[in-house]
């Protein structure tokens, strides 16, 4: 218990060196849970897009097969 | 340099590389952590608030390297218009920002119990503070225009002037030797650091670097993905256009 005062006081510079140490962990652990929330986010809507429109190659190769009234008639 | 200028050879290469830099991290900065909070000396002049240098320092070096590797980045893209340069230049400047807050405040409380103040307008303190304002001009630029590919050439032009700062950053102590210590590390006639304290600083370095390069490949992932959804979009509105002309 002496020993975990004496490491938590830093020889009474406890409150600089762990409010440094923490104020780096929270800003790094901030940046990479957005950038992993980024890439999750943007890969998830590229997937969905992507099952969207399955028929794209047949698409493009005939684009007038399937004019929009065939959806009415 | 082109081979790895295509998106789909960078995404093999990203997740080989991945799971690496992720070990190297986790095992580095825990070590670093060990080492620098607990396994080495406190200093003879300033006591355990030396502790602070092992966050403080290698911050520093990495604002510095990722303004760096941002303004590289932002060339390549101007110059032969590589299509993962610009990206890589976006992925780098809120890591570059977020080392550079991390090195300013870390600074300060560091300051405080050693010079006696927060803040003063010393010349590496300036230049600091004026690597973190080029870095939020570049990421506000950036994202400024409708068009993306202005935003990042506008932005891309910034770096490139705002690069300059980066060797009066490394200098400003000798040049203006007022309050900051001078470099103690990276200096003619090698390190006046003892090794004791030098492997933490090392540890935190790497494992900084691979930081990094992790939230890198994760940014990286995220604009390429971006740029697809985008062109993607941009094919269904054609093809929306076009089905309303037939």
């Amino acid at each position: 218990m002496e020993s975990l005062n004496a490491f938590l006081s830093m020889g009474g510079y406890g409150g600089y060196v762990w409010s440094s140490y923490a104020l780096t962990v929270v800003v790094l652990a901030g940046v990479l849970w957005a950038s992993v929330r980024a890439a999750r986010l943007r890969e998830v809507e590229l997937e969905q897009l992507q099952s969207m429109r399955p028929n794209r190659r047949r698409r493009r190769a005939a684009p007038d097969t399937q004019p929009p009234e065939s959806q009415v008639s | 340099m082109h081979r790895f200028a295509n998106p789909a050879r960078f995404m093999r290469i990203a997740t080989l590389v991945l799971p690496w830099a992720m070990g190297v991290a986790i095992l580095t900065l825990g070590a670093g952590l060990w080492f620098g909070l607990a396994g080495s000396p406190a200093d003879y002049q300033q006591g355990e608030s030396v502790r602070i240098m092992y966050v403080h320092v290698p911050a520093a070096w990495m604002g510095m390297f990722c303004y760096t590797a941002m303004a590289v980045c932002s060339a390549m893209a101007l110059i032969w218009k590589h299509p993962l340069a610009d990206l890589l230049a976006r992925a780098t400047a809120p890591v570059g920002a977020a080392f550079t807050f991390v090195c300013l405040v870390t600074g300060a409380l560091w300051g405080k119990p050693m010079w006696g103040t927060w803040w003063v307008w010393d010349a590496r303190l300036t230049s600091m503070l004026i690597l973190l304002f080029l870095y939020l001009g570049y990421m506000a630029l950036a994202d400024a225009f409708d068009d993306p590919q202005r935003g990042q050439k506008a932005a891309a032009i910034l770096s490139l002037v705002g690069v300059v700062n980066v060797p009066i950053i490394k200098w400003s102590v000798d040049w203006w030797n007022t309050l900051h210590q001078p470099a103690s590390v990276v200096k003619m006639g090698g390190p006046a650091i003892d090794s004791s304290m030098m492997i933490p600083l090392m540890l935190m370095a790497v494992g900084f670097h691979a930081f990094w390069v992790v939230v890198l490949i994760l940014r990286t992932r995220a604009e390429i993905a971006a740029a697809k959804v985008r062109t993607l979009r941009m094919a269904q509105v054609h093809a929306a256009g076009q089905a309303e002309q037939a």
